[in-house]
């Protein structure tokens, strides 16, 4: 499973709040959480981000609420995945359970608009020419993110396998 | 090989003995979610194909954190909260009720020993009565409400030993602050926290709720409080670790050394002691939340406010953590003294600690507040500020229309 696209770079310590603020998690429309998300840290993300794109990250991205409209809200606005340094657990969770696939890879050199390669099965990715190895995900998320997340899981197999 | 408090509990849910880092499926006892979560658990449940959850009895519906309702979008998810549990013959707790996890203690959905998911970051809160339990997202959430299970990565744990008698004027909010500062936000991420010494066995479970509730705060899959000292209504059995556990870290604090707390904005771990932060002018004030909403929090506010007038330009806003902490404060005198102090009352619930409504802060205002989280825009405006103290530090505040140090009204700085 590979995925290939342009990078948009953030820093450390990206919690929920700024991913999308509590005042519009309400809902089930996710366009409307797509539309607003990241506006706190990056006003013009949800106007410059395209289908594939992928976000960059330093440490403990997704910090703060269990809100899964942080990632369904990155999901909806188009990114493919996300490559942290370390993401927040809740957040990891998330991010498998609604199928929006993620990396964390500890040290990487990525700038803004860099074209990232990933490979989910082996866990890398390429970036101009240098590849960079991240920590191996435990096989349950595998097998869960190959389901396209834990809703498609659960309705196959009725109940976790490990 | 000896075990922790949460490779017991969780050992007690797998069928088998476990240790950190073990992956294993266990059986939860008790599920819930808020108005910010469960919308999107019960869409996720059907989607799953679920037609009746695994076990009616165990699961808990909670509207508090926009509640009342605030527009006719948000009245909508209430209603289909309302008929879901009308369907599947659950619990729901209404507007003004209270929070979520407090609503989980006063009606003993959590008890001590038990392992709990909540769709709420701060469901790790029920440490502070031993149990293990932990914020989950919707899907995970609705997972368990499918099978009665979910798996995980049995944590490592970090163990805090607090000794030593409080100052004058510090509380509990002081102490996890303090932990916080030392930890930091991402300190102990994938681990579980367990805290013990003298200081926290002499703690009230007002005290304990707040310690525990801030452990999402360092990236705590859970925080448990050793139940040394701890009194319930209910009986339960205390489940404290083998000597020979293993532990990842263990800091030993000096709680006599702790002087009021401040997290300065925008991260919790920001903190700084009261003497670095005093004089700054403050806008709003607000006592509330699951942290710090409840009857001693109320007191410690009262105790500065009495017989006084919050400065003419302070909002002074409280929220109490549920109905049955404001029917107490009620009874007691706490809610007129506090009201007559110049303090507004708002509903039982969330409100304004999540920016969902109320008390939203005007721009380049700062507000004062007895919360967990100070990050930016959490209180429904980027273009203001959050600090984080004890009620005290609120009450203080509000009363002189600037960052104080509040131990001058517990006879002493």
């Amino acid at each position: 499973m590979k995925i290939v696209g342009r990078a948009h770079v953030y820093g450390d310590n990206i919690d929920t709040d700024r991913i999308i603020p509590g005042k519009y998690t309400k809902t089930l429309d996710l366009q409307s959480l797509a539309d607003h998300v990241m506006e706190d840290l990056d006003p013009d993300f949800s106007k410059n981000v395209q289908q594939g794109d992928i976000v960059v990250a330093g440490t403990n991205f997704g910090c703060g609420s269990s809100r899964e409209q942080a990632p369904l809200a990155l999901k909806t606005a188009g990114v493919s995945l996300i490559v942290a340094q370390s993401f927040a657990r809740i957040f990891f969770r998330n991010a498998i359970n609604i199928g929006l696939p993620i990396i964390e890879v500890k040290d990487f050199t990525i700038a803004p608009n860099d074209i990232v390669e990933a490979d989910l099965i082996n866990g890398t990715i390429t970036v101009n020419g240098e590849t960079y190895i991240g920590t191996k995900m435990p096989q349950v998320m595998v097998d869960i993110l190959n389901e396209d997340g834990l809703v498609p899981y659960l309705a196959k197999h009725n109940n976790y396998h490990l | 090989m000896g075990q922790t408090i949460i490779e017991k509990i969780v050992s007690n849910h797998a069928g088998k003995t476990t240790f950190a880092n073990d992956l294993t499926v266990v059986d939860v006892d008790f599920v819930m979610a808020s108005d910010t979560t469960a919308p999107l658990a019960i869409q996720a449940f059907e989607k799953m194909g679920g037609k009746a959850i695994w076990d009616s009895t165990k699961m808990a519906l909670v509207i508090d954190h926009a509640s009342p309702a605030p527009n006719q979008r948000i009245a909508s998810l209430h209603d289909m909260m309302r008929e879901f549990a009308t369907m599947q013959k659950i619990k729901l707790y209404d507007v003004g009720d209270g929070i979520c996890h407090q609503l989980m203690i006063e009606n003993k959905h959590a008890n001590p020993g038990q392992l709990i998911l909540g769709a709420d970051s701060h469901t790790c809160l029920y440490g502070a009565i031993g149990a293990f339990s932990t914020g989950v997202g919707s899907t995970d959430l609705a997972g368990a409400m499918l099978t009665g299970k979910t798996w995980i990565k049995v944590p490592e744990t970090i163990l805090i030993n607090i000794d030593g008698a409080l100052q004058p004027g510090v509380s509990a909010k002081d102490i996890v602050l303090y932990v916080v500062g030392q930890i930091g936000i991402q300190g102990a991420t994938y681990d579980a926290i367990e805290y013990k010494g003298t200081t926290i066995e002499n703690l009230s479970l007002d005290g304990r709720m707040t310690i525990a509730s801030m452990s999402i705060e360092m990236g705590a899959k859970a925080g448990i409080l050793h139940t040394t000292g701890l009194q319930l209504e209910q009986e339960f059995e205390h489940i404290l670790p083998d000597k020979d556990a293993v532990y990842k870290e263990v800091i030993q604090i000096d709680a006599t050394k702790i002087t009021p707390q401040i997290a300065v904005p925008h991260s919790p771990d920001n903190v700084r002691s009261i003497h670095d932060v005093e004089e700054i002018i403050v806008h709003q004030a607000f006592i509330g939340s699951c942290t710090n909403g409840r009857l001693e929090d109320l007191h410690e506010a009262a105790h500065i406010l009495k017989g006084k007038k919050v400065h003419p330009n302070v909002r002074l806003l409280i929220a109490p953590a549920s109905r049955e902490v404001f029917l107490n404060a009620l009874a007691d005198g706490t809610v007129q003294t506090l009201t007559e102090a110049g303090g507004t009352f708002l509903p039982a619930g969330c409100g304004p600690c999540v920016g969902t409504h109320l008390g939203v802060p005007g721009n380049n205002e700062v507000t004062a507040s007895s919360t967990n989280r100070n990050f930016q825009g959490r209180m429904g405006n980027r273009n203001s500020n959050i600090y984080l103290g004890s009620p005290a530090f609120v009450a203080a505040a509000a009363l002189n229309g600037k960052i104080s140090n509040p131990q001058q009204y517990y006879g002493g700085i």
